[in-house]
């Protein structure tokens, strides 16, 4: 029986490597995929306070649930927003987009 | 072994110089997350979860890479230059963060707490129903947002 701690680790490291790969990577799609590892490691630990805190009463379900139909919309519009940037600029890679520098 | 899934899967997603090859990985990290909600006692959540994720996101994922790929089977360098620094900040949160959920008590009950369905539904109605709404509008929104940013222009010229 894995303790909170653990999960809350496993957690934390997901949404390490969520940040790394929106900080690193250079593709526009990859930056949104990252966007979303980190909302779902910020959905296993709220599952998992709800889990393991009596206090919590099923907010952390609730709350979950919200995060995945924002984190939809969230998707929806971005991967909108980077096939539209994609169309102009040709290509998916994001320090190729320097227009405001010139 | 859950946990090898979510976080081998992030890793793949991370460092495949594919697209395609991340976003599969990223599928595996998505199906081991459904799997560890099931432990964790909320099955509808896990449910959710391959619904929204596996079914939805993951799908429309996959549609803008093939969508914007360019044909030739040339993979750029996948990092910025930045990526050294990137591994330290991400390290250090990591640290961080794990060391304060480590040393906090939080006054953990031993054993999980299964998640009743119909309190969920009773929740998003009587607590929650203000963010559930909100939740709803602001879906519609997107949908309208991302309908008017994925048209091409020349439609619209057309259209006038």
């Amino acid at each position: 029986m894995p303790s909170l701690e653990a999960y809350l680790i496993v957690s934390v490291i997901l949404f390490g490597i969520g940040a790394f790969g929106f900080m690193a990577r250079r593709n526009a799609i990859l930056m949104l995929i990252s966007i979303e590892l980190m909302l779902n490691s910020v959905n296993l630990s709220l599952v998992a306070f709800n889990a393991y805190l009596p206090a919590a009463q099923n907010a952390g379900a609730v709350f979950a649930l919200m995060v995945m139909a924002i984190a939809a919309a969230e998707a929806t519009v971005g991967l909108a927003l980077v096939i539209a940037i994609i169309r102009t600029r040709q290509t998916p890679e994001v320090d190729e987009y320097d227009d405001l520098k010139e | 072994m859950l946990a090898i899934g979510i976080i081998g899967g992030g890793l793949a997603v991370v460092t495949l110089r594919n697209v395609i090859h991340s976003a599969v990985a990223m599928m595996v990290c998505f199906g081991s997350l459904a799997g560890m909600y099931a432990l964790l006692g909320a099955p509808i959540i896990a449910a959710a979860q391959v619904l929204i994720y596996l079914g939805a996101i993951s799908v429309l994922i996959l549609f803008a890479i093939m969508l914007t790929q360019a044909g030739d089977a040339s993979f750029p360098a996948p990092f910025h230059r930045q990526a050294p620094i990137a591994v330290l900040i991400s390290m250090v949160v990591i640290g961080l963060v794990s060391w304060a959920a480590v040393s906090t008590d939080w006054g953990a009950a031993p054993a999980v707490i299964v998640v009743a369905v119909n309190s969920i539904g009773e929740l998003l109605f009587t607590t929650y129903a203000l963010p559930f709404e909100l939740i709803g509008f602001l879906l519609l929104a997107a949908i309208i947002g991302a309908i008017f940013l994925a048209r091409r222009p020349e439609e619209d010229e057309r259209a006038n």
